[in-house]
């Protein structure tokens, strides 16, 4: 059995799954508030769906991990990995499986906050958008990690 | 995470209230209505925003409408309205004291009876018509069979009235607790409490024992009930030294003018203690929150309108004005 393809895409499945399940609760979190508000003030919808939208980017992160460790351990491309190698993948993908579900539930909670203060002040939008945007940068640097570890494993292994 | 769930449960209901709050009346707005040239003016301010409906101008009719509609659009927005009883279980028990009175009555009297209760005023009147409790919800069958026995044994309607309304206080105060949100608990000590304050200081001015004291007088939570009591007997000047030292501290001024400026400054209060509750996405905070804001605004709208009926110097009615929570 190779041991290192199935620990590559074990990681590459908790990156994309993990990150993907917190952009689920956290847009699905905000998707209550912002019906809430299109249901006081349907000419909202807009705004609002913006600020639903932001915590969905995780998932498109998480998917991306994945995507690029699948393109190297011989599922779309790439060579079968070693034990070890296997392994450095699995840990590669922890930081975004980890840090994408986690922000992904909090930015989805911001993300509703910030939807009560749009509905409250519909002027404010752009200063409302920010707050969620502030959460959004621990996925990116949890991405950043995770895609440093992947590219930097060293061929030789 | 059972916890979390209930809680981001509220957050469709709270993101409306968000935007239904721009439509409470701000103190400008309100201000404007005392400073309306006459109560018809006034009464068209408000119907100009909404309030009553189109057939009557009548104060009563517009402020039952408001609550009526407070009521339908929590049940609107809210998962589970009985998160809310606190605010709601006193109509029941003023629906259960106006049965008990009907009851021995020759004539029947359906209009006695308020809305917006828990359970329904017409199954209140059944129970006690029929003197089967069964359907009443527990916290309310035992006292309604208690003070029914006592009331046709003794007629003594002043006694049956104190049982009840302790009962009600007890209610409010484990409804409180309950309702699983720390807000709505707070709120029901304080309501609990400035209910009990009440009580003593009326006993203490009508010369009642410590017999009647217990007996009225319902567990809060935030201050001693033995101390209030012991307090309360030894007189008025007692009771403050005793309040001082609690939530209260600052009523003791209040108390000392009139009933009526102690209930308007624990109205504000605890208006004062929700203002946290603007900065909540979620749980039944905020909601509660909106229900007291609207309440005291519909008891402040009563209030100017009813002093401009009666010809009230606006200084007068500005005085009697509540803080607003927007």
């Amino acid at each position: 059995m190779e041991l290192g393809l199935f620990l590559a895409v074990l990681g590459a499945g908790l990156a994309a799954g993990f990150a993907g399940a917190g952009s689920a609760i956290g847009v699905g979190i905000a998707g209550r508030s912002a019906a809430g508000v299109v249901t006081q003030e349907p000419s909202m919808f807009s705004k609002v769906l913006i600020l639903q939208l932001l915590p969905g980017t995780q998932g498109i992160y998480g998917l991306l991990i994945g995507f690029i460790v699948l393109s190297q351990v011989g599922i779309l491309g790439g060579e079968i990995p070693s034990l070890s190698k296997g392994l450095i993948y699995f840990a590669a993908c922890m930081p975004m499986a980890i840090g994408g579900f986690l922000s992904g539930i909090s930015q989805g909670q911001c993300s509703s906050s910030a939807i009560g203060l749009v509905a409250k002040r519909p002027d404010q939008f752009g200063k409302a958008m920010i707050f969620p945007a502030m959460v959004e940068t621990y996925a990116i640097l949890a991405l950043l990690i995770s895609i440093l570890s992947i590219f930097g494993i060293p061929a030789s292994l | 995470m059972t916890n979390t769930y209930v809680d981001k449960s509220y957050a469709y209901a709270v993101a409306r209230l968000r935007h239904a709050e721009l439509k409470l009346l701000d103190s400008a707005a309100l201000e404007q209505l005392i400073s309306a040239r006459s109560t018809e003016d006034a009464v068209k301010l408000l119907k100009d925003r909404g309030w009553g409906s189109d057939e009557s101008d009548d104060l009563d009719e517009i402020c039952s409408k408001e609550t009526k509609k407070l009521w339908e659009y929590v049940d609107e927005i809210v998962p589970d309205i009985n998160v809310f009883n606190v605010f709601r279980l006193q109509n029941d028990f003023n629906n259960l004291k106006a049965a008990l009175k009907e009851s021995v009555m020759t004539y029947d009297y359906p209009g006695i009876y308020a809305e917006n209760g828990t359970v329904p005023a017409e199954m209140i009147r059944d129970a006690v018509k029929s003197r089967n409790y069964k359907n009443l919800p527990v916290y309310m069958s035992e006292i309604a069979e208690k003070a029914h026995e006592i009331f046709l044994r003794t007629g003594d309607g002043q006694l049956c009235d104190i049982m009840v309304d302790k009962a009600c206080l007890d209610a409010i105060r484990n409804a409180g607790a309950e309702s699983g949100d720390s807000f709505i608990a707070e709120y029901a000590e304080l309501k609990v409490a400035a209910a009990d304050i009440n009580i003593a200081i009326r006993s203490c001015i009508t010369r009642k024992d410590r017999d009647f004291m217990t007996m009225a007088i319902a567990d809060s939570g935030i201050m001693s009930t033995e101390g209030l009591i012991t307090a309360t007997i030894s007189g008025i000047d007692a009771a403050g030294a005793f309040l001082a030292s609690t939530d209260f501290a600052g009523a003791v001024q209040e108390l000392k003018k009139s009933p009526a400026a102690f209930e308007r400054w624990c109205d504000n209060l605890i208006t004062d203690r929700m203002q946290s509750m603007h900065y909540e996405a979620f749980g039944p905070g905020p909601i509660a929150a909106y229900i007291i804001a609207r309440e005291n605004e519909i008891k402040s709208v009563r209030i100017i309108l009813s002093g401009k009926q009666n010809g009230f110097p606006d200084s007068k009615i500005r005085e009697r004005m509540r803080d607003t929570y927007v």
